[in-house]
């Protein structure tokens, strides 16, 4: 059981560390709201799955990891397309090779 | 075994914090400075879990919650302010 949780635990951190590093390297602000939107609430996921098994182990049946679980996967969604929502209202670039750009973007290049 | 892998986890997750950081200061645009905010809730949230397998108690757990449902208003609310300019209308 123990292998069970190191894995867990693992996957979660390396996506966790996967989604971030996809946050401060990738070009623009389109691409940039891929990597942690995706990556990261998989990640936590996979950590308080392995949470949720430890602590059932030693300790009383614990599933409430599970209410935190539910609510990143209903929001993060939501955020994200707020996040690109305001990023299109308020006019952010995006890289030249973009395509199917707005209006507004492929006018000056 | 569990003790290494948690210390190797806590590692990578606070480097992912480091790195949402970075953004939040150098970010060019403003929702990438949201976005950097976003991520920063979501990686403490997998540190507090893993500080709670770490110390073996299961306190840890309310404060990731309410991270989770502020951080969440939080990315809401400041999307709102770029969508219109105001808050509540």
């Amino acid at each position: 059981m123990e292998w069970l949780l190191s894995a867990l635990i693992l996957i979660g951190a390396g996506f966790t560390l996967v989604g971030s590093i996809g946050l401060a390297k990738l070009p623009d602000f389109y691409t940039r709201l891929h990597g942690p939107t995706k990556a990261t609430t998989l990640g936590v996921g996979a950590i308080l799955i392995a949470s949720a098994v430890y602590f059932s182990l030693h300790q009383s049946l614990s599933l409430h990891e599970l209410l935190i679980t539910l609510f990143l996967f209903i929001t993060a969604p939501v955020s994200a397309h707020l996040m690109a929502k305001a990023a299109i209202h308020i006019r952010t670039r995006s890289i030249q090779r973009t395509q199917n750009k707005p209006e507004f973007d492929s006018e000056h290049r | 075994m569990l003790d290494t892998v948690l210390q190797i986890a806590l590692a990578a997750v606070a480097l992912a914090m480091l790195l949402s950081a970075w953004r939040l200061i150098a970010g060019p645009s403003k929702p990438d400075r949201i976005l950097a905010l976003d991520t920063l809730y979501i990686n403490t949230i997998a540190l507090l879990i893993l500080l709670g397998l770490w110390l073996d108690s299961a306190l840890y757990f309310e404060a990731a919650l309410l991270i989770a449902v502020m951080g969440f208003v939080g990315t809401v609310a400041l999307s709102k302010y770029l969508l219109r300019g105001d808050i509540m209308e």
